[in-house]
């Protein structure tokens, strides 16, 4: 097995009295797309922070690129990439400038941040607008910014803090095209995120976070094998009148929302269709695969936690 | 190219070389101001008030604008550190955030410290120049020993920069950067010695007046440019307005650490 970029054991985060992170251990291998999934607050960030050395931590062992962030700080950002939660480009630049001020703070020459620039600008799809103030650019321009920005040392690792919390659909899935090439050349990704769809979209492997804690990991497969089934059949009822006693006992698990229940088994169609014959009457139903969505809403539950 | 860490001083170096990107593109309104300020003051007060102000004693028996004309060499500074050291730093910090960008890079929360403050250094020391110029042609500056106004000047609004940049490093919200105007910058050029010799003030405001960079400064560039100042006396004027800036680079250092390492 090769030697893990990331190797935490124990680690912990603490402001004051609140602990944000309260011992956790990961380990992320080369060229692994790896998750940390978690509602906010769920201490995805403050990991994420001593990952990418800006910020101390508390306690545990945490070694990133096989160095102690603790002594060797500068030295690991040197090769690492960080697109934090909110963007901080220097707004008053323009988006060339914004991407070669920040390569020469790696000791990268003015040549070869011009360079790097130009391909970079190609990559985020920003060359048209390579010269214009970063300021009046779309929220979806300026995260592609971000994240050419966090490319201009090519870091062997790239941290990205809820890359695409905020944007539309479409720039959405231009960011994971990207950073699925990102991939694809053999960077190493972390990312955080609390969608669900972009954790199955990207993740070889990932973390479920709660209150400070990994409450399960593997890949989005297993992680659906084993905490949830197959197939998930929705029924929905007009509100109040869904009752899950009939239907208990033809599923492994039910779940009762105030619209619907939510029968997690096997096999979709052959519940519904028992449904059916026991005189269930929803209004209306629904077959699906279980997704990464359902596994993390049995792990952390429907409540708001703010 | 591999990336890499630099060194401190080519830290320091990088964040003068990142503002004067920004500089490049912003300049026309800053220039302005910095340029503007200072001569109209040299205008109303040298040249208009002081034609009200018979050459004696008080005046080193000088016209008053020639009197006047180092002490605003150091106010320009001070002032230009004001906003320099406030605002423009609160921004980076808070409003822009572009400090949290640069220390996801190799450099470390005190080399960004030391960058901006060989920044604001680099900025008044072009601000004095520039000064200086002006009111040669004005005719406000007849010996060659004004010059030493300039690293007077810088130095002065250094001391006041380098502890204004630790204080900006602690705060949340800008307000207290009003009472900063009021309580303490204006104040300090109004009772420091610059317009009138700090002998028409009562003996109990003296000691207060010596705290500040501006009287030191002001002692300096005036006693250069006249020739009454002693070598014993620069000394310990320079050695005051040093010891300022040490404290405010250490107490910076800590500050800047405590709020970019969280």
């Amino acid at each position: 097995m090769t030697t893990p970029l990331v190797e935490a054991r124990g680690l912990t985060k603490s402001f004051g009295s609140f602990e944000a992170v309260r011992g956790i251990d990961v380990e992320v291998h080369p060229g692994e797309a790896f998750g940390f999934l978690g509602a906010n607050g769920a201490g995805k960030s403050s990991t994420m922070r001593m990952v990418s050395c800006t910020s101390p931590r508390t306690g545990g062992e945490l070694r990133v690129l096989g160095m102690d962030p603790d002594r060797d700080g500068p030295r690991i950002r040197a090769r690492i990439g960080v697109v934090p939660q909110l963007d901080n480009l220097d707004t008053e630049l323009t988006v060339r400038q914004n991407l070669e001020v920040y390569g020469r703070y790696f000791g990268l020459s003015r040549a070869h941040v011009r360079a790097k620039a130009v391909e970079l600008l190609e990559f985020a799809q920003l060359a048209e607008r390579a010269d214009d103030e970063v300021e009046p650019l779309s929220g979806g321009m300026k995260r592609r910014l971000t994240i050419a920005r966090s490319l201009v040392n090519d870091p062997d690792l790239l941290l990205l803090d809820e890359p695409t919390t905020g944007l539309d659909p479409q720039a959405r899935h231009l960011l994971w095209d990207r950073l699925f090439r990102l991939k694809q050349s053999g960077v190493t990704l972390i990312i955080t995120t609390h969608y669900m769809d972009e954790a199955e979209q990207l993740c070889d492997r990932l973390v479920v976070m709660d209150g400070g804690r990994i409450v399960a990991e593997g890949s989005p497969g297993e992680l659906i094998r084993r905490y949830s089934t197959r197939e998930v059949l929705e029924l929905r009822f007009p509100p109040g009148e869904q009752d899950p006693e009939p239907v208990r006992d033809l599923a492994e698990r039910v779940e009762v929302l105030p619209d619907r229940l939510l029968l997690y088994t096997a096999d979709g169609d052959a519940a519904l269709a028992a449904a059916h014959a026991r005189g269930v009457r929803p209004v209306s139903s629904l077959v699906r695969r279980s997704t990464l969505e359902d596994v993390f809403l049995r792990l952390t539950g429907r409540t708001l936690v703010d | 190219m591999a990336a890499r860490v630099v060194g401190p001083l080519r830290a320091a170096l990088l964040g003068v070389e990142a503002q004067w990107t920004w500089y490049r593109r912003n300049w026309r309104a800053t220039a302005i101001t910095n340029f503007l300020q200072p001569v109209l003051f040299l205008l109303a007060m040298g040249l208009g008030f002081g034609s009200q102000v018979r050459p004696g004693e008080a005046t080193g028996g000088a016209p008053y604008a020639v009197f006047l004309a180092p002490a605003l060499l150091v106010l320009t500074a001070v002032q230009n550190a004001m906003f320099e050291s406030t605002y423009a730093v609160f921004s980076a910090f808070k409003w822009q955030k572009t400090y949290l960008g640069v220390v996801a890079t190799p450099i470390t929360p005190a080399q960004i410290l030391y960058g901006r403050l060989l920044w604001i250094a680099l900025r008044l020391l072009s601000g004095a120049v520039v000064f200086l110029g002006v009111a040669t042609a004005l005719g406000a500056v007849t010996s060659a020993g004004a010059v030493w106004g300039v690293p007077a000047a810088v130095l002065a609004g250094m001391a006041f920069s380098a502890p204004v940049v630790a204080f900006t490093a602690t705060r949340e919200k800008p307000e207290a950067f009003n009472g900063l105007y009021r309580f303490v910058l204006v104040p300090m050029m109004l009772f420091a010695g610059a317009f009138f010799p700090l002998d028409q003030l009562p003996a109990w405001l003296h000691p207060l007046a010596w705290l500040t960079p501006v009287w030191h400064g002001v002692e300096l560039a005036r006693g250069a440019a006249f020739g009454t100042l002693g070598p014993a006396a620069a000394l310990g004027h320079v050695a005051y307005l040093a010891a300022l800036v040490a404290v405010g680079v250490l107490l910076g250092r800590k500050y800047f650490q405590r709020r970019l390492a969280v």
